[in-house]
């Protein structure tokens, strides 16, 4: 059979290529595109100056603030975790090593109501420590704290699971090769480590800050809905959402959507250039094999 | 603590990294898992039980699992087309729509639940075009199978995509050589490789959505017996200062959880076992 009949018996027929490529596209338009757009035509649907002004409410700006400082104090824990997890992973050999791989999976697993709800138990007025909490006021569930601690358990995993196949690709001769050069413990690591895995950290700390700044089910059930002060955005777009305020709502939506979009742009920029980095090696190693 | 076998390692650090690894995972994982268990061991089997086979409970399982098998199941098939569209055919835009399909992750539940509720209610943009056939979709259990195939979404085109693009072309081209059609060198060439992976994309969709909140609440309806889910459940529980019907209700949901992830890991392993059979086997050739 010559090439070009090959060719064409190794596609599909032109109609079904045609039906597959409407079937997908009409998919993806229904079920992504659509809603997209929805978010906002819905936060403009009364205009430019109702949406600023939906935006510029007090509480849509203290549920900004809370947002991205549980962000802020999430994610720099997120990243030590997912590190030193992936460092011990995958440069050591030690029993139980898959066992704890697939507990740094476990919180992927475990539905957000539940994760709010075991906070609650331990931390609540009717939980294990409420009683001990409450007579040296210290204030956990219904404030910061408590939702400081679910968004660490939901974003857990991110760091970690980027980290651990990178780096077990990587091996270990470049760090044994500067440690037995000498260089400490830390230098190493700064010079030769960090540089080695820093996209990869970039994309796991880009997911784990859509997640921590998203999340709707374990915040809910642990925050108490303190308009002005516990409220994250999420949470601010449910409440007005309930009230009927529609166009404020999709406002603060408007904003998530924006950094749903954002994240999507820079995970495509950071598979980009992991992507160019893997070439240039692969092309570096064939050019010193010739 | 030195690794367990093997000379002693050459890089510092073990210690001070598999500590502080533990020591995080346990303070906010393992811990608070533990109270959740020491919390339902304060229940007698028949009270556990009275709660967890209760009629509303029951129900809520039914609608729970019901939606996320068939938003699984729509995701499977249309997330193989979608799939092999991004992979094999070229088309316009289709970097941008690569990049989108990562839309369910990156949207916060809560914005995808009002706008897909906005979208199938009765004078929404999609809505006002079914609800004259007499399908209503928002506001009943239909809307929950939307609402979780949204979310489910991404997991199977992403576990196929790098399958598709692995599949040698050369497999498929002898396989036409040896006078097979197009639809026999699928069902028997092409179908066995991608197999392990369309499971695998299934079964993490149906995870997802199982303990899938934020999305659904708004477009369920939430009737009690007809479109509640397991998680809406525990929260009308906790409202109610029900803790232990909450904590019952949790510990099934946990132990489902558990058993999805193991056999997503024994799903993976399956798939790597078999791929690592036909890479050996194109080693040998």
């Amino acid at each position: 059979m010559s090439d070009a009949a090959l060719r064409r018996a190794n596609a599909e027929p032109r109609w079904l290529r045609h039906l597959l490529l409407a079937v997908g596209l009409g998919f993806l338009f229904i079920f992504l595109l659509l809603p997209l757009l929805a978010v906002f035509t819905e936060a403009f649907s009364a205009g430019w100056r109702a949406y600023l002004r939906a935006l510029q409410d007090d509480e849509a700006r203290s549920a900004v603030g809370l947002t991205l400082l549980v962000a802020v104090l999430v994610l720099p824990l997120n990243v030590c975790f997912g590190v030193a997890a992936a460092w011990a992973i995958t440069k050591f050999d030690f029993r139980g090593k898959s066992l704890l791989i697939t507990l740094i999976d476990l919180p992927f697993a475990v539905s957000p109501v539940v994760v709010g709800l075991v906070f609650l138990l331990i931390f609540g007025a009717q939980g294990l420590f409420g009683p001990w909490l409450a007579a040296n006021g210290i204030k956990i569930v219904f404030a910061l704290p408590a939702i400081v601690l679910v968004t660490m358990f939901i974003t857990l995993p991110f760091v970690a699971r980027e980290l651990i196949p990178l780096m077990e690709a990587q091996g270990k001769e470049e760090e044994e090769a500067a440690v037995s050069l000498g260089a400490p413990g830390w230098q190493m690591f700064r010079r030769v480590t960090l540089p080695n895995i820093r996209w990869g950290l970039l994309y796991g700390v880009i997911l784990a800050n859509a997640r921590a700044m998203g999340e709707f089910g374990a915040v809910s059930v642990v925050s108490g809905h303190i308009r002005g002060e516990t409220n994250t955005l999420p949470l601010h777009v449910e409440i007005l959402y309930n009230e009927y305020n529609a166009v404020g709502a999709f406002a603060s939506a408007s904003v998530l959507a924006l950094l749903a979009l954002v994240t999507l742009a820079a995970k495509a920029i950071v598979e980009w250039r992991m992507r160019r980095e893997t070439r240039m090696l692969t092309a570096n190693l064939a050019a010193e094999q010739n | 603590m030195r690794p367990l076998f093997g000379p002693a390692p050459l890089l510092p650090g073990f210690r001070l990294a598999l500590g502080c690894a533990l020591v995080y995972l346990s303070l906010l994982v393992l811990l608070p898992l533990s109270g959740l268990a020491f919390k339902a061991s304060q229940l007698t089997v028949a009270e556990f039980w009275a709660i967890a086979s209760g009629e509303r409970a029951l129900a809520s399982y039914r609608v729970t699992f019901g939606a996320s098998l068939l938003a699984a199941s729509i995701n499977t098939v249309f997330g193989l087309i979608v799939a092999w569209i991004l992979v094999r055919y070229s088309f316009p835009g289709k970097r941008l729509i690569d990049a989108l399909v990562d839309l369910p992750f990156a949207l916060p539940t809560a914005v995808a639940g009002i706008t897909l509720a906005t979208l199938y209610a009765g004078n929404g943009w999609i809505g006002r075009y079914l609800e004259p056939l007499g399908l209503k979709i928002a506001f009943a259990p239909p809307g929950i199978v939307v609402a979780l195939t949204f979310i489910g979404l991404p997991f199977v085109v992403r576990t196929l995509q790098p399958v598709i693009e692995d599949i040698e072309p050369e497999v498929e081209e002898a396989a036409a050589s040896l006078g097979a059609s197009r639809l026999q060198t699928f069902v028997r060439v092409l179908w066995p490789a991608l197999l392990p992976a369309l499971v695998t994309g299934f079964t993490l969709a149906f995870s997802r959505s199982i303990g899938e909140y934020g999305s659904v609440i708004f477009i369920a309806g939430n009737m009690p017996l007809i479109s509640e889910i397991t998680p809406l459940l525990i929260i009308s529980k906790l409202e109610q200062y029900d803790v232990v019907g909450a904590t019952a209700l949790a510990v099934v949901m946990l132990i489902i959880s558990f058993v999805m992830l193991f056999v997503v890991n024994g799903l993976q392993w399956w798939a790597a076992t078999r791929h690592g059979a036909r890479a050996a086997g194109g080693a040998r050739r």
